[in-house]
């Protein structure tokens, strides 16, 4: 994939209303963090990675689709950083692009349970879809 | 009392025992949940972007229709509850997206800045009924039984606009556990996240996560885990029977204490606990597999 998005990290900070300035690094959000093990770059290499501009990379990472949006690091973040405002903006920034869904109606049959509450499909479209 | 409320996509299928022994609980403490009109899905999970408008007008709709019948607007469902919550936070204090939002509902005459009060079948129990009452209407105590309150994330986070209870102690479950005659059981598990929507592409994810959960709610003595969430409810009730714990709704374990639960509802459905309640064609369908 090219490394061709136009995205720019004022754009990010500006639509998740989040100062990465105001990190201080101490990594609790990552050290909280429900799906740490899934991700390439874990919480606070997002916020660190956002305050050098290089959004490229988190944009063409998976670690964007595995936030549980449990706001456990919104919570707990003494610095009220909000890191999973950061994931979330960049995870938009990706499925708004034409063709950047990252669900498809087709895969649904096949990933669909009989017992899978509505509240599944319905958030997971609402994540991964523009 | 009448209250407005709202139940949401997947108490009115997947959830019905949360939804229908919530009903009737309220009912028997003297509460009506009177349903709105013409809901619409709250989409689940909270729009944490200032950019994201429109999926915020189906919460205002219904904060707005609260508004205008009692001030009120109760929720069930922890999901429902997250996000009608935090948009009706945002109608009150962020300038931007009020006035957008407004802008969008102008059409339909709605002006709304937050004035409705949003609150959680919890907090209608301990604020609003009060647990005394709750206690005192008890008909059949849960003696003997060792309960876990699973909160989730939902219910307390971000703790500064949910302001249900500490997120990190909270209490509100414990102390309707203990009103309705049960012993409870706090575990370190009982506010981090199952793995929510990541269920539906990987399953392995949440179930890892609810196994950490489940062992160690009973590495702590419970014998059941109860939870306001229908997709919480899932991830956990997917390893229950491996770990060897119960996972119940919250409100079917009330109705049961108030004696408004039909023991021959629960006889049909094996365990009782979260099987469906109607018998609609497709729950039946569903018990034959």
């Amino acid at each position: 994939m090219t490394a061709d998005y136009d995205v720019t990290a004022e754009e990010i900070e500006q639509i998740s209303g989040v100062n990465p300035l105001r990190c201080m690094r101490c990594g609790r959000c990552s050290a909280t963090c429900p799906a740490y093990d899934e991700m390439e770059y874990h919480p606070h290499q997002f916020v660190a990675m956002v305050e050098r501009g290089e959004i490229d990379k988190l944009m063409e990472s998976q670690s964007i689709y595995k936030c549980m949006s449990c706001m456990a690091c919104i919570e707990r973040c003494p610095r009220q950083v909000k890191p999973a405002r950061l994931i979330e903006a960049i995870r938009l920034a990706v499925v708004r692009k034409q063709g950047g869904n990252h669900l498809c109606p087709d895969d649904v049959p096949a990933l669909y349970d009989p017992d899978l509450p509505q509240q599944a499909l319905v958030s997971a479209y609402r994540k991964f879809t523009k | 009392m009448v209250y407005s409320y709202f139940p949401g996509c997947t108490l009115k299928n997947k959830a019905r025992d949360l939804d229908l022994y919530g009903r009737r609980a309220a009912q028997a403490l003297g509460v009506t949940l009177e349903e709105i009109p013409e809901w619409q899905c709250c989409g689940g999970v909270y729009p944490m972007n200032e950019d994201e408008i429109a999926v915020r007008l189906s919460s205002v709709r219904a904060l707005n229709y609260a508004k205008e019948n009692g001030g009120t607007l109760v929720t069930i469902c922890s999901a429902c509850h997250n996000v009608i919550k935090q948009v009706n936070n945002d109608m009150a204090a962020d300038g931007t997206i009020s006035t957008h939002a407004n802008n969008y509902l102008k059409q339909d005459g709605i002006e709304y800045h937050g004035e409705a009060r949003e609150i959680h079948y919890l907090e209608l129990l301990r604020d609003e009924i009060g647990y005394d009452k709750v206690r005192a209407a008890v008909k059949n105590p849960l003696k003997g039984r060792k309960i876990g309150a699973y909160y989730g994330c939902l219910l307390l986070r971000p703790s500064n606009v949910m302001k249900m209870d500490d997120a990190e102690h909270p209490t509100i479950m414990e102390d309707l556990i203990e009103a309705m005659g049960a012993e409870k059981v706090v575990y370190a598990m009982r506010n981090e996240c199952c793995g929510g929507y990541q269920t539906l592409e990987d399953k392995e994810v949440p179930a890892k996560r609810a196994r950490m959960i489940l062992e160690n709610a009973k590495d702590n003595g419970a014998d059941t885990v109860i939870t306001a969430c229908p997709l919480c409810y899932y991830n956990l009730k997917k390893q229950a029977e491996a770990e060897g714990v119960r996972v119940v709704y919250f409100t079917e374990l009330l109705a049961q204490a108030l004696g408004v639960k039909d023991e021959n509802e629960s006889a049909a459905a094996g365990d009782g606990d979260g099987a469906p309640a109607c018998k609609c064609p497709m729950a039946a369908k569903e018990e034959t597999k």
